[in-house]
């Protein structure tokens, strides 16, 4: 009897310590993300205001703003997403809707997951060879906006799909029961229950395109240009790759740290933006489905 | 329909264009396009490896017994040493005469290899030209050294850029795996709902920052810190490459192997506490064997975007391109190389192609590590039917 209390002391001490290094070092990860995201805000905050924003760089990117790579980023988001977001919903209702459980449907799925898989590295050298080189784009905007597109590409299809799945087969069933077509059930009834969580899988993919880096290198991104882009075929300047020169090969490294904590924080803010939106619009949409 | 395949035809394309340009490289001679290298017509060498060569000229290699000729030792020449042998006048205002110096000059000298550009050999040129072979397989995979602008051979040995990025992904995982893996237990099986709902967007914010903003932080943050904590004369590492590999693959660890434990069966967990085990107890003795499958894929996709991650580990690790023997030395990956050196190749040249062949076989590892995922999880959900 008393040995058995014994045993069961020790596996309560020993779940309790277990319990507590598993806490301790769950909050350990919540604060590498505080120290990241308040170091930067704290460094970064000083720097931003309207003039930031809204100037052109000067003095060799040491005064002045990031006016041109905010522009910049802001084309080559719209640029991805005009191209990404209606090709990706397209595949993802032709996926769900249409294509029956098969072959082709599991060899298209393990393609995309693949495309999803590929180092945005690989994805910057195609965009090289295809865009620049073999299409004659240049180093433009447009080869920026198509390279970052496919890179987007799954991240759309994939958010689709899920908001595709997560609508009740019933609404089908009663749309095709009351005569409807199969493409008058997907656009009246189908794609208005699920857009809200369309839109979700959108905005999060534009917080992803704005920061990435390493496709944009040698597609579209320009160390300083003096003037906006005019065109789709134009270079520009982009916020990550902004970051990355004057934090790195700049000429005045040290002078020109306060823009780049500047940047950071600009960046950070968008993805910020991004992923409070598309949390606040799932938690609002979801209410709103549960009332009806 | 054609939207659907759009993502095939993408993948298929991506195959296509980069193992053209990728294979491309084992058709090329390493030597410089327009150059030459010739030796005295006497000399009984006729071929040379591009490593042969570079030890050549790094006076690594003295005398031409070592590759095959007579005990001799070499006499190098380059274009920039012909002042040494004739005056200004000899060559000429415009270097007119330069062609038949060389001729004289590789006649006389019978132990001498000249490296220079083809425009000036002359018609009557006696010496003979030297076959160097084409890049092959072996140089490519087993070369130690990465100098892809050395003259007057490109060294193209991509071996300690593959260790560089295994060495740099296994660090970040080692770092990550526990961390991640205590996160996950924690908020599928400890945790309560409220601090599950705090967390969760946490970690996708997480999952959120940019590459560039991580290697920003790192770059002012981690690097000095270790240059300060391990006195070293640069804090650009492969450990600090680690760090902030290992943070930014938590997310994906954490999601992951957190799905994987809260599919395990109510029926499976309940028995165990049934049966007088604690909650620690059906932890590690039941949740975890039974979810093992589904955090291992967690940690090989984590090891893949460690892998294929440029930005962050451009800008901390230091870049150096030898073969790391600590984790405390300079370090260079597959990514970092192809984003730091593509903007000074030519289109279509020797350099160019070499930053495809990487890009490559960074291709077929990822490929292979999310296979390997898929193949795990479908045996996952065999076993449970």
């Amino acid at each position: 009897m008393i040995n058995e209390i014994k045993i069961t002391k020790r596996k309560k001490r020993n779940q309790a310590i277990a319990f507590w290094i598993f806490r301790l070092l769950s909050y350990s990860i919540v604060a590498i993300l505080f120290i990241i995201l308040s170091f930067i805000v704290y460094k970064g905050a000083s720097v931003i205001n309207w003039g930031f924003i809204t100037k052109m760089p000067e003095e060799g990117m040491t005064k002045g703003g990031i006016y041109p790579a905010i522009i910049g980023t802001l084309c080559l988001v719209a640029g991805s997403m005009v191209f990404a977001f209606p090709v990706g919903v397209l595949a993802a209702i032709y996926m769900n809707e249409y294509v029956k459980d098969g072959i082709i449907k599991k060899i298209i799925k393990q393609m995309t997951n693949n495309l999803a898989g590929i180092p945005s590295i690989v994805f910057g050298l195609f965009g090289m060879s295809l865009f620049v080189n073999k299409l004659h784009f240049g180093d433009s905007i447009l080869a920026g906006s198509l390279t970052l597109g496919l890179l987007a590409l799954p991240v759309v299809i994939r958010t689709t799909e899920e908001a595709l799945k997560a609508v009740d087969n019933t609404f089908r069933q009663a749309s095709l029961g009351l005569g409807a077509s199969k493409w008058q059930t997907t656009s009246k009834v189908v794609l208005p229950i699920a857009f809200p969580n369309i839109i979700t899988g959108l905005i999060l993919s534009i917080g992803r395109v704005s920061g990435e880096t390493a496709p944009i290198l040698f597609t579209v991104a320009a160390y300083f240009l003096p003037k906006l882009p005019t065109s789709i075929f134009d270079q520009a300047m982009a916020l990550p790759y902004h970051l990355y020169v004057i934090s790195t090969s700049g000429t005045n490294i040290e002078e020109s740290r306060p823009i780049a904590y500047g940047t950071a924080l600009v960046l950070i803010i968008i993805v910020l933006i991004a992923n409070l939106l598309a949390n606040g619009l799932r938690k609002y949409f979801g209410k709103k489905v549960k009332m009806n | 329909m054609l939207s659907s395949s759009i993502t095939s035809l993408t993948v298929v394309l991506i195959v296509v264009f980069l193992f053209k340009e990728g294979i491309g490289l084992f058709n090329q001679k390493p030597v410089e396009p327009g150059y030459v290298i010739a030796i005295n017509k006497n000399n009984k060498v006729k071929e040379l490896s591009s490593v042969q060569l570079k030890n050549i000229y790094d006076q690594k290699i003295t005398h031409w017994s070592e590759v095959g000729g007579t005990h001799d030792s070499i006499v190098l020449f380059q274009l920039e040493d012909i002042s040494n042998y004739y005056s200004d006048e000899q060559i000429g205002d415009n270097m007119q005469n330069l062609g038949s110096c060389m001729s004289r000059l590789v006649d006389s000298l019978p132990n001498i290899i000249a490296f220079f550009p083809d425009k000036y050999l002359d018609k009557k040129f006696q010496g003979t030209l030297l076959e160097v072979d084409k890049v092959t397989l072996h140089d490519f995979f087993a070369g130690k050294e990465w100098i892809p602008t050395a003259k007057p051979s490109a060294q193209l040995g991509v071996l300690p850029l593959i260790l560089g990025t295994l060495w740099v992904s296994l660090g970040a995982i080692l770092l990550a795996l526990p961390l991640g893996l205590a996160a996950a237990v924690y908020m599928s099986e400890i945790a309560n709902e409220r601090v599950r709902r705090i967390m969760k967007p946490l970690i996708e914010l997480l999952a959120g920052i940019p590459s560039v903003v991580y290697g920003f932080f790192g770059l002012v943050i981690i690097v000095p810190l270790i240059q300060k904590t391990f006195d070293l004369p640069v804090g650009e590492t492969g450990l600090a490459g680690s760090i902030v590999l290992g943070i930014m693959a938590l997310p994906t660890i954490i999601t992951i192997s957190e799905d994987a434990m809260r599919n395990t069966p109510r029926a499976m967990k309940e028995a165990s506490l049934a049966l007088g085990a604690s909650r620690w107890q059906t932890i590690y003795k039941v949740i975890i064997p039974y979810s093992i499958s589904g955090i291992s894929a967690g940690a090989i996709l984590g090891i893949g975007r460690a892998i294929g991650e440029t930005m962050a580990v451009l800008m901390v690790t230091g870049n150096a391109a030898v073969i790391p023997h600590s984790i405390l030395a300079p370090v260079r990956t597959i990514p970092a190389t192809i984003a730091a050196e593509l903007g000074e190749t030519s289109n279509g040249g020797l350099h160019y192609k070499a930053l495809f062949a990487l890009g490559c076989i960074l291709f077929l590892i990822t490929l292979f590590i999310n296979l390997t995922v898929e193949f795990i999880s479908n045996r996952q959900k065999h076993n449970k039917h």
